[in-house]
C-alpha cells in the first residue's frame, strides 16, 4: 500500500472516520463518532465497559455493518474495499483467546500474508521474508516451531502482533492487547508498538512509521505511550486530545462515573497500581 | 523442501501397495505362477485372446481392478471431505457420516435409483447429482439445527447429524420396502458394499470426486485462516463467505459421489484426518490431500478384510469401518472434551 507523502515528510493521514453510527437493534453503540488517525501516531481509545471501544475496532475492520457515516481510507470509502484490499490497509491484533493450539508460530504468522497469497495459498520468498521480518521485530523468531498451545499468554500476544506485522499494513488496530499480560509483558508489547509508530526514535535506517489505534484500560500505560487519547462514553466521543488534556481527574471521573478523589488517587499514585498487580 | 514432499511420497507408496493387495485378493484364489502368466500375456497384448489367460484377465480387469479403483476413490472422497468439514466447522467429530451428510446423499441416490435411470454413463452420472442435492439439504439442516449461539459445539453438530440421519434413513427404508426386485439390491449397496461392477461407475464417480477434492485442496490456506474464527479470517483478508460456500459445496459433492456408488460408509472421514493430523500436523494445504490418500488406503484395506474374513461371502465394508470407527469416535470425543475442559 503506497501512501501520498505530505510535504513536511510526516503525519500522512490514514484513517478518517466521519459521523460513524453503529447500532445493535435500535440501541446505538456508536453515535456519530468522528476521528482521524495518521501514520506515526498512537491513538489510545479508553472508556468504561460497553462504551463501544471494541465495536469501533470491528467497524473499522469491516466485520460488522455500519448504520451511518463513513470510514475513509486515503479519502476512499472503506465500505467498498474487498476483504483482501482492506487487509492490506490495516491489520488487527485481537486478544489472544481461543487460538488453535496445534498451529505452529510460523504457520500462524504466515496467515498474515493472506491478502497477498494466490488462490492455492502457496507462499513465495517474499512472503517468507515478510514473515521472518515480522518475527524478528516481535522477538518471536526463536519460537517459530513451537505450537501456539504451548506458549504463555504474553508470547501468544506477541505472535498475533507478528501476524499483523506480516500483513505489512500501514495501520494497526489493537483491541486491549495487554489485558491478560503481566506488567513486564505489557511494557514490552507497548514498547514494540511505540517502536513501530515512532521508528525514527530508534535511529538508523528505519522502516516507515505505522499508525496504531489501541483500545486500552490501564491509564498509566496510556499516559506513557499514547500520542493522543480518545475517551468514549456511551458510544460518543467525550474527549479527544493529548494524554495531558484528556487524562484529567474531571474528564476521567465523569467518563467512568467515579468520585474525583478516587480518580486523583489512581492517576497520581503509582503505588495503587503496583498493589493491584498479581503476585 | 524435502520435508514437505516426503509424506506424499510415503502415502503414494502405501497406496500403491494397498491397490495391488486389493486387486490380488478375491474369492477366486490365484497362484503366483498364474499371475506371472497373466502379466506376460498382458505385456504381449494377448491377455484376453489367449484362452489360457482370458478368464483371469476378465476377472482382474473387469471385476477386481474397477472395484479397487472405486473403493480407493470413495475412501479418498470421504476422508478428504471429512478433513474439510472438520476444518470448516472447527469440530473434530465432523465426519460425513456422523453429521448426516452421507445419509442425505443416500436418500437422494435411492430416489434417483427408484426413477430407474438407464445403466449407462449418462444415467450413472445422474445418481451422484441426486445424491448431491440430498446431501446439500442435509448439511444445511444440520448446520441450522446444530447452531447454538455463535458457534457449533462438537456434540451439537453430531446430535443434529443423528436427527437428520434418522429422518433421511427412515425415508430411504420406506422407499426400499416399497420397491421390488432390482431396487432391493440397494439395501446391500446402502450398507456400504459396492455391488456395482465394471468401469462405468468408476468413470461416473471420477469427475465429481476429482473436482470436489481439487477445489478442497485449493482452499487449504482458507481453512487454515478459518481456524482462528470467521471474524479474524475476514480481518486477515479472507473472503469468508465465498470460502465457506466453496468448502461445503465441494466436500458435499465428493461425499455424494462416494455414497452414490459405494453406499453409506461411516468413519473413514473421521479416522483418517485425525491420523494425518497426528502424523503430519495441522496445515490444511497438506492435510486435505494427505487425508484423501490415507482414506483411499484405509478403505481399500477395510474392503480386503470385508472380502476375506467370511470368504467366499462378502461383508459390507461399512461394517468393518464402523467396527474400527466407533471406538475411535469415542476416543476423539473424550479428547475434545478434555481439550475444552482445560
Amino acid at each position: 500500500m503506497t501512501l501520498p507523502q505530505t510535504p513536511d515528510g510526516g503525519n500522512t493521514m490514514l484513517l478518517e472516520i466521519q459521523q460513524l453510527t453503529v447500532s445493535h437493534g435500535n440501541r446505538p453503540v456508536l453515535d456519530r463518532l468522528s476521528l482521524t488517525l495518521s501514520a506515526g501516531e498512537i491513538l489510545a481509545v479508553i472508556g468504561p465497559n460497553g462504551a463501544g471501544k471494541t465495536t469501533l475496532v470491528r467497524a473499522i475492520s469491516g466485520v460488522i455493518p455500519i448504520q451511518g457515516g463513513q470510514i475513509r481510507w486515503n479519502s476512499a470509502d472503506l465500505a467498498k474495499f474487498p476483504p483482501a484490499s482492506r487487509a492490506r490497509c490495516m491489520a488487527v491484533v485481537p486478544q489472544a483467546r481461543n487460538l488453535p493450539a496445534d498451529f505452529t508460530v510460523q504457520q500462524t504468522v504466515l496467515l498474515g500474508r493472506t491478502p497477498y497469497l494466490g488462490w492455492l495459498g502457496r507462499d513465495t520468498d517474499e512472503d517468507r521474508s515478510a514473515v521472518r521480518q515480522a518475527m524478528e521485530r516481535t522477538d518471536t523468531l526463536a519460537l517459530a516451531e513451537r505450537r501456539m498451545g504451548e506458549l504463555s499468554g504474553g508470547e501468544q500476544q506477541r505472535v498475533l502482533l507478528a501476524r499483523a506485522l506480516a500483513q505489512q499494513a500501514p495501520l494497526l488496530l489493537l483491541d486491549e492487547p495487554t489485558t491478560h499480560l503481566d506488567l513486564a509483558y505489557q511494557v514490552s508489547l507497548m514498547d514494540s508498538i511505540r517502536d513501530l509508530a515512532h521508528p525514527a526514535s530508534r535511529g538508523g535506517d528505519s522502516p516507515a512509521a505505522l499508525g496504531a489505534l489501541v483500545v486500552m484500560h490501564d491509564l498509566h500505560l496510556v499516559a506513557r505511550y499514547a500520542d493522543r487519547v480518545a475517551l468514549l462514553v456511551n458510544g460518543r466521543l467525550a474527549a479527544l486530545g493529548s494524554p495531558a488534556e484528556v487524562l484529567t481527574p474531571q474528564q476521567i471521573s465523569s467518563g467512568f462515573g467515579l468520585p474525583q478523589a478516587t480518580v486523583e488517587e489512581l492517576l497520581h499514585q503509582p503505588a495503587a497500581v503496583a498493589n493491584s498487580l498479581p503476585g | 523442501m524435502k520435508n514437505t514432499a516426503r509424506p506424499f511420497l510415503v502415502s503414494f507408496l502405501v497406496l500403491l501397495t494397498a491397490l495391488l493387495l486389493s486387486a490380488a485378493v478375491g474369492s477366486v484364489a490365484v497362484s503366483p505362477a498364474e499371475w506371472r502368466t497373466l502379466l506376460k500375456a498382458v505385456l504381449d497384448g494377448r491377455a484376453f485372446s489367449d484362452p489360457q489367460t482370458a478368464p483371469l484377465a476378465s476377472i482382474f480387469f473387469n471385476l477386481r481392478l474397477p472395484r479397487t479403483c472405486l473403493v480407493a476413490l470413495a475412501g479418498a472422497a470421504l476422508a478428504g471431505s471429512g478433513s474439510a468439514y472438520q476444518g470448516l466447522f472447527r469440530n473434530p467429530l465432523a465426519d460425513p457420516y456422523l453429521i448426516g451428510v452421507a445419509s442425505g446423499a443416500g436418500l437422494g441416490a435411492v430416489l434417483a435409483m427408484s426413477i430407474r435411470f438407464p445403466y449407462t454413463l449418462g444415467g450413472l452420472l445422474a445418481t451422484p447429482a441426486a445424491a448431491f442435492v440430498g446431501a446439500l439439504i442435509s448439511v444445511f439442516l444440520v448446520v441450522q439445527l446444530g447452531r447454538a449461539g455463535k458457534g457449533i459445539a462438537a456434540p451439537n453438530l453430531v446430535l443434529a447429524g443423528v436427527a437428520v440421519s434418522a429422518f433421511t434413513s427412515a425415508l430411504t427404508s420406506f422407499l426400499m420396502l416399497r420397491a421390488t426386485g432390482e431396487l432391493r439390491r440397494a439395501l446391500v449397496w446402502l450398507l456400504g458394499g459396492s455391488t456395482l461392477s465394471g468401469w462405468l461407475p468408476v468413470l461416473a464417480a471420477l469427475p465429481y470426486i476429482l473436482v470436489g477434492l481439487g477445489v478442497l485442496t485449493s482452499l487449504g490456506h482458507g481453512l487454515n485462516v478459518l481456524q482462528f474464527g470467521g471474524e479474524q479470517a475476514q480481518q486477515l483478508g479472507l473472503p469468508v463467505r465465498r470460502v465457506r460456500f466453496l468448502v461445503i459445496a465441494s466436500a458435499t459433492l465428493a461425499t455424494a459421489a462416494a455414497v452414490a456408488f459405494t453406499g453409506v460408509i461411516g468413519f473413514v472421514g473421521l479416522i483418517m484426518p485425525h491420523l494425518a493430523r497426528l502424523l503430519w500436523g495441522s496445515d490444511y494445504r497438506r492435510l486435505i490431500p494427505l487425508s484423501a490418500l490415507g482414506g483411499a488406503v484405509l478403505l481399500l484395506l477395510a474392503d480386503v478384510v470385508a472380502r476375506v474374513i467370511l470368504a467366499p461371502q462378502e461383508l459390507p465394508v461399512g461394517i468393518i469401518t464402523a467396527l474400527l470407527g466407533a471406538p475411535f469416535f469415542l476416543w476423539v470425543l473424550r479428547r475434545s472434551q478434555a481439550a475444552e475442559g482445560s
